[in-house]
């Protein structure tokens, strides 16, 4: 399956094998569209059917139906005629719809008409102090090995956070044997107030019976602490202790494995890369892509599909996928439209699969002491920079992210920003007293993933490329 | 930290880390492979020299970083085990020519 792309051109490109991904590559390829899907992982399924053509979990209850309910999707995509390149990592796209993507250490460009970019999310940071310590891992990280390696917690072991999320980490934990010590719920008290406006829509999502039911389900069988109002990790070396204050007591409690588990956030890299502009999201408390109602983003010929376009969970991602791909289709070959389901359904199939949404965003909106540390607390993981650093660097002058990388290298490193971009937004917000987007985010450039400088050197060259960097 | 469940019958791999032979599964990244075994995994980071584990598991944090079959700072939680498969945890900075 790493193999370089076959063609030079396609009419679609789609980047990223979730669900956002398959639906829209079978559904671009269903209509006769030339289509490529490139995906950084081994297999199909993104995150959230991580591994479902490989998975050594054989008992199928264990990881619920919404898992299983990808399959189908692997099914659709491979009996279309889309090529789908596996272990392909996209470091480049740009106004011109040229992608450049590295695949078994050797890149290769290819040209769409329409990009369909569906990388998803990934989990907000929970910068807390301690948390760079070995022993601390995100939910997610747990979720993936459970999923492609069944693999389980086995020390002692702290799940800490807040989001539907955790509470299904939690459920496929124990029904795979695994152990669970304790789970700190971060959800603010407040916040069940506030989402109580919302309450009706979310009753009636699907979404709703099968919480209610995994949260019983684990709290039947782990100790669950909720209002935790402080969290930390601490270790000399490697974790040993999880420390919190709940209801104003502080408890400290051994732990070998700490997982956290904020809700996540677009995966914004490649989008901003090529240069598509993003808003700050007051309710999600991200940067998500100014899109209209088919996905397209400002930069013409590329749409936004999935948790990329705003958080919506698996189900609206299917949907989005299939409503850009739709939309790539009636430009390209508007009479194969009649083959796909009407817009109409897909808009409707959309709202519902949204329903209730606004209820867990506002339920879920994690607390500012979470979200914007104080002190030692490491900000960058890369380049090891705390927040008190950022301080610093804004009280002589520092104005936002950008100018920060002069000061202190934060976002430099290899992760490119993903794990601070976020904190580092917020904070110099908060201690410039601006809002987010007055202080904007780190801006990003290819390559959006690091490859060797062997890789970019072997990369066909013109005559006319090297004259324009040769002297003389 | 971690440990396999029983249903997993996937065969097994053997790759070597810092030459000394450990069990994975076909299939296991590098970094699940890594964490599931006894070995001490632990890179130490450029800056500082802070021990550090994966984190994230997606392919986003770049705490996962390690020498596989000679080339520096691969992800090994985007890497599959292949059988003999050398890595080598990153002590500090990256050397260079690797």
């Amino acid at each position: 399956m790493t193999m370089a792309p076959k063609r030079e051109t396609y009419d679609v490109v789609v980047i990223g094998a979730g669900p956002a991904g398959l639906a829209a590559a079978a559904t671009s390829a269903e209509a006769g569209l030339s289509t490529l899907l490139l995906d950084e992982n081994i297999g199909p399924g993104g995150q959230v059917f991580r591994a479902i053509a490989s998975t050594p979990v054989t008992e199928r209850d264990q990881l619920g139906a919404d898992y299983w309910a990808g399959a189908d999707l692997v099914q659709a995509l491979r009996a279309s005629d889309a090529e789908i390149i596996h272990r392909a990592t996209v470091w480049s796209l740009d106004r011109n719809l040229e992608i450049a993507v590295s695949v078994g250490g050797a890149s290769a460009f290819v040209k769409a008409q329409r990009v369909i970019l569906a990388t998803g999310a990934l989990e907000r940071p929970f910068p807390i102090s301690g948390w760079t310590l070995p022993g601390v891992m995100t939910a997610g990280a747990a979720q993936t090995m459970l999923k492609s390696s069944a693999l389980v917690p086995d020390g002692r072991t702290v799940i800490a956070g807040q989001g539907p999320l955790l509470w299904l980490l939690a459920a496929q934990i124990l029904r795979l044997g695994g152990r669970i010590d304790r789970i700190l719920d971060t959800t603010a008290r407040s916040n069940y107030f506030a989402a109580l406006p919302h309450a009706f829509a979310f009753l009636t999502s699907p979404y709703f019976a099968k919480g209610l039911s995994m949260m019983r389900e684990v709290k039947a069988k782990v100790q669950v602490v909720s209002g935790v109002t402080e969290l930390s990790a601490s270790g000399d070396g490697r974790l040993t202790n999880v420390s919190y204050v709940a209801g104003s007591k502080r408890e400290t409690i051994p732990a070998d494995l700490l997982l956290l588990h904020q809700g996540v956030v677009p995966n914004v890299n490649l989008a901003m890369a090529a240069g598509i502009e993003h808003r700050w999201d007051e309710l999600q408390l991200c940067w998500s892509p100014v899109l209209d109602a088919s996905g397209n983003s400002t930069v013409a010929g590329i749409a936004i599909a999935g948790d990329g376009a705003g958080i919506g969970g698996a189900m609206a991602a299917v949907v989005r996928g299939r409503i850009a791909a739709r939309a790539a289709v009636e430009v390209l070959a508007p009479a194969a439209a009649a083959k796909l389901a009407p817009m109409a359904t897909l808009r409707a199939d959309l709202a519902k699969a949204e329903r209730g949404r606004v209820f867990l965003d506002t339920l879920f909106r994690p607390a500012p002491q979470f979200r914007i540390p104080a002190g030692d607390t490491i900000v960058c993981r890369c380049e090891e920079v705390t927040a008190k650093d950022i301080l610093d660097a804004v009280a002589i002058g520092a104005t936002g992210p950008n100018q920060l990388k002069a000061y202190r290298r934060t976002g430099m490193g290899p992760c490119q920003g993903r794990l601070c971009g976020l904190t580092v937004t917020e904070l110099m917000a908060q201690a410039r007293a601006k809002t987010p987007q007055e202080i904007g985010y780190y801006r990003l450039r290819a390559p959006v993933k690091p490859i060797t400088l062997a890789e970019l050197a072997a990369i066909p060259k013109s005559e006319a490329d090297v004259k324009a960097v040769v002297r003389g | 930290m971690f440990r396999r469940s029983e249903q997993d019958k996937r065969p097994p791999v053997q790759i070597f880390v810092d030459g000394v032979a450990v069990a994975a599964r076909q299939g296991d990244t590098v970094s699940a492979a890594l964490l599931a075994s006894s070995c001490d995994a632990r890179r130490s980071t450029a800056v500082s020299g802070a021990p550090r584990l994966p984190y994230c598991m997606m392919g986003v944090c770049f705490d996962c970083l390690v020498t596989i079959d000679g080339v520096g700072n691969r992800q090994g939680c985007l890497v599959p085990v292949a059988e003999g498969m050398q890595v080598e945890i990153q002590k500090g900075k990256r050397e260079i020519g690797k």
